[in-house]
């Protein structure tokens, strides 16, 4: 670090913000003044990342989708198709934005637009290097899942104003998934927090690297139940049940048209790079990747890691069927909610013994890591075999006959009758 | 305070996308629990029937294509039966066996659109639609190069078929029999071992076997409960009586096992073309039937086993050269009347699945 620590150091742009700071103190600005302006070019960079991300996520999206499914994506518009995305979003400025009679205006209105504030917001304390990171709050765990429920609550806002069954449904229900998803949600993230004991990203990447490994060795579980969870909060495949396509058209959003809708769109994008980023700086070592950030920008390889458990949203998307709402209440309560208990437990005994014993951690972080993967092995595949029990009682092929059992009437009628004259 | 609540009602259809054409169903909701449901149809009326009687015997064929417009040979095929039944016609060897080759990969075009569908309708995001079309397409191909259409094949006539095989048929029948039951073992493993797809499918939409059989159900819907019932076994057609093939039958009655019951008849219609392709006979490919063709004066049934189910044809001759009644018995429109006793007590999610699961077509069931 020593040797290219001037402020073309772009593996780490926080040094660049560091100088421009230290270069305003020097004349003499008012902190109040450094404090905005570098705030400021922080905000530019995220929204600058996710404005862009979300145009080339369309692109990507789309075009894995079509690959699942042996078809090729959008492929006319620029190079490899890369404009489809611009297009669709002239397109989609260029349309009527209806609102109906009887919805209630203001707040079908406002909706879209507010639905964007948590999403972006979400960028705020994640880390992109060892100094960049652009509010590192000290409760930033907690301030994630805040933001993930107000997400919920705006797409009620959607649902509720649009004043149609359809969208009432889509609203009902996403309550109902923000209520049963919150709390394993929130348990998974607990186990994590206290195994590092900090509730800052930067502290928890920071805690990867200390211990040079990543956290997705010792919380298996907390990472299973964190994606499941997300999976739901974020409205995808298989858990998109409030704007389930096939049952309830599109559930909140039915009423939207043009650019509004357009950003219902978009923040689904954002959404999924927000969470992909979550998981990646928690459980995958965020910017630190066992020595490569030395070589790499740090929020080069940060990105890297996004998109790979972005791609694991995409093809589940591609792949699996959509859980009926009851089902996806009963996964919550039955499945998800007393596996992160038993995490829990797990991660205080382990704390524990980890502080009594006064154990180095070279000894003690492998068998945590061989103990919580074992353990989460057995607790998955065991209900998973709990839950296909269910499906026991018949088999789950047809079952084939030779010949028909149903007898016939004496009197047949119909081609054999005439054949037998 | 008891809040006080008020039943939904939900018009699902007739513009929605899982309803399969314009098919509406208004359904009672208690919160997501549908307490009643009631089905309307007529949207796709084109008042065939009617018009049949205008025309002459063989001007009716195109008809036959525009009500089951996913499996158009095997309406096709049911009326010409009707026909030569009524008028007495001899269909040569090699016709028989053209007819059945072709219905069979009619069934299996059909059966991949249904089930591809159905799955959308569980909520899979396109995939396995892609998956099933990409078979059916190589299916619409062989159709195209035989009789230049794809879906409103128009092929079969009163005596025979319209056209014998191009030389490019065999070898593409070939690739797509040698590939087909890959493919289908693909299908299994991505869908029947998918526990998602399980839970959203068993004891959803059940039907017992004696609602099946009073409703007069056929077809997948009926042999989904547990009825073995084929009319290409109780009422042999064509060369059928020659075939071996077996009966799937379901377990439950459940949306899942009329899933898996189509499953498995597409590897047995796989199975059929396999001993027909080696069958068929040389010779002329259809009888000589005068143009304007009049039928003796006289009334005929005469049914075959549609992918849907049973579609038989009523047809009333008074010896001239329209039908004086031209009435069909379609397996969509039957099988559709226990939708209610099928989706009463399950939830909105249920319905779409339990409908997806019957594989209407709005063209067979309104005419």
């Amino acid at each position: 670090m020593p040797i290219l620590s001037p402020w073309y150091d772009f593996r780490d742009l926080g040094n660049a913000a560091a100088r421009l700071a230290d270069a305003l103190r020097d004349i003499d600005a008012p902190e109040g003044v450094v404090y905005a302006l570098v705030g400021l070019l922080g905000a530019v960079g995220v929204l600058l990342f996710v404005g862009l991300t979300t145009l080339v996520n369309i692109w990507v999206e789309r075009r894995l989708i079509g690959r699942m499914q042996v078809r090729r994506g959008p492929n006319r518009l620029g190079p490899f198709g890369l404009l489809q995305p611009v297009a669709d979003a002239i397109k989609l400025m260029q349309k009527e934005a209806l609102t109906p009679r009887l919805a209630d205006g203001l707040v079908f209105t406002l909706a879209p637009v507010v639905i964007f504030i948590p999403a972006i917001l979400a960028f705020a304390v994640l880390p992109w290097g060892e100094k960049m990171v652009l509010a590192d709050l000290n409760v930033g765990v907690l301030y994630l899942l805040a933001l993930g429920s107000t997400n919920s609550l705006i797409v009620f806002m959607a649902g509720y104003a649009s004043n149609n069954k359809y969208a009432l449904l889509g609203a009902m229900r996403v309550i109902a998934m923000l209520i049963s998803y919150e709390i394993p949600g929130v348990l998974s993230l607990l186990a994590v927090v206290a195994f590092t004991g900090t509730m800052s990203l930067s502290g928890i990447v920071d805690f990867q690297a200390n211990y040079w490994s990543w956290l997705l060795f010792f919380q298996p579980l907390a990472l299973v139940i964190f994606l499941l969870g997300s999976t739901v909060e974020l409205n995808r495949s298989p858990a998109d049940i409030a704007e389930a396509e096939s049952e309830i058209i599109a559930g909140y959003h039915i009423e939207y048209s043009g650019m509004k809708w357009g950003l219902f769109y978009a923040v689904e994008l954002v959404n999924s790079i927000a969470i992909s980023a979550v998981i990646a700086s928690l459980f995958l070592g965020g910017w630190w990747t066992f020595g490569l950030e030395e070589f790499v920008p740090g929020w080069l390889i940060f990105i890297g890691k996004i998109y790979a458990c972005y791609f694991l949203l995409i093809w589940f998307r591609g792949t699996l069927p959509r859980f009926r709402v009851d089902q996806l209440m009963a996964f919550a309560w039955k499945f998800l909610l007393p596996m992160a208990l038993v995490n829990i437990l797990l991660v205080a005994l382990e704390i524990t013994v980890w502080e009594e014993f006064d154990l180095s951690a070279g000894a003690v972080l492998p068998v945590f890591a061989v103990v919580n993967f074992a353990l989460a092995g057995a607790l998955v595949a065991g209900w998973a075999r709990v839950m296909a029990a269910q499906f026991e009682r018949f088999p789950r092929r047809a079952r084939l006959v030779p010949d028909i059992d149903v007898p016939l009437p004496a009197e047949g009628g119909g081609h054999a009758a005439r054949a037998a004259v | 305070m008891p809040i006080s609540t008020e039943p939904l009602v939900v018009n699902i259809g007739p513009q929605h996308p899982s309803t399969h054409g314009v098919f509406r169903m208004r359904v009672t909701l208690d919160g997501e629990r549908i307490t009643d449901a009631e089905m309307i149809i007529g949207y796709l009326h084109r008042s065939m029937e009617k018009l049949a009687e205008e025309r002459t015997w063989t001007q009716n064929i195109p008809f036959t294509d525009r009500m089951d417009y996913l499996a158009a040979m095997t309406g096709n095929l049911s009326y010409c039966l009707a026909v030569e039944k009524l008028a007495g016609i001899e269909v040569p060897e090699r016709a028989q066996y053209l007819r059945v080759i072709f219905a069979e990969l009619q069934r299996i075009a059909s059966h991949a659109m249904a089930n591809g569908t159905f799955v959308n309708d569980c909520g899979a995001w396109q995939t396995p639609l892609f998956y099933m079309f990409r078979e059916r397409e190589k299916i619409l191909d062989l159709f195209e190069m035989t009789c230049g259409a794809r879906l409103t094949t128009n092929y079969m006539r009163i005596g025979g078929v319209a056209f014998d095989l191009p030389d490019e048929f065999m070898p593409g029948l070939r690739a797509l029999l040698d590939e087909l039951p890959d493919r289908i073992g693909e299908y299994e493993q991505l869908l029947m071992d998918n526990e998602i797809l399980l839970m959203r499918g068993r004891d959803v939409g059940v039907l017992s076997p004696e609602t099946a059989i009073n409703a007069s159900m056929s077809g997948p819907m009926l042999r989904g409960s547990g009825v073995a019932w084929d009319i290409r076994k109780a009422d042999p057609y064509c060369v059928y009586d020659r075939m071996e093939f077996e009966i799937p039958v379901g377990h439950n009655g459940d949306c899942y096992d009329r899933f898996t019951v189509r499953m498995e008849e597409v590897r047995q219609s796989v199975r059929i073309i396999e001993q027909a392709v080696p069958q068929l006979p040389p010779g002329s490919h259809c009888a000589d039937v005068p143009l304007n063709l009049r039928p003796p004066e006289g009334e005929v049934y005469s049914r075959i086993e549609s992918p849907k189910g049973e579609i038989g044809f009523y047809l009333v001759s008074d010896g001239g050269p329209h039908p004086y009644r031209w009435h069909v018995r379609s397996p969509s429109l039957i099988n559709l009347s226990a939708l209610r006793e099928m989706v009463v007590g399950q939830t909105v999610a249920d319905a779409i699945v339990t409908l997806g699961s019957i594989d209407i077509n709005v063209g067979e069931v309104d005419r």
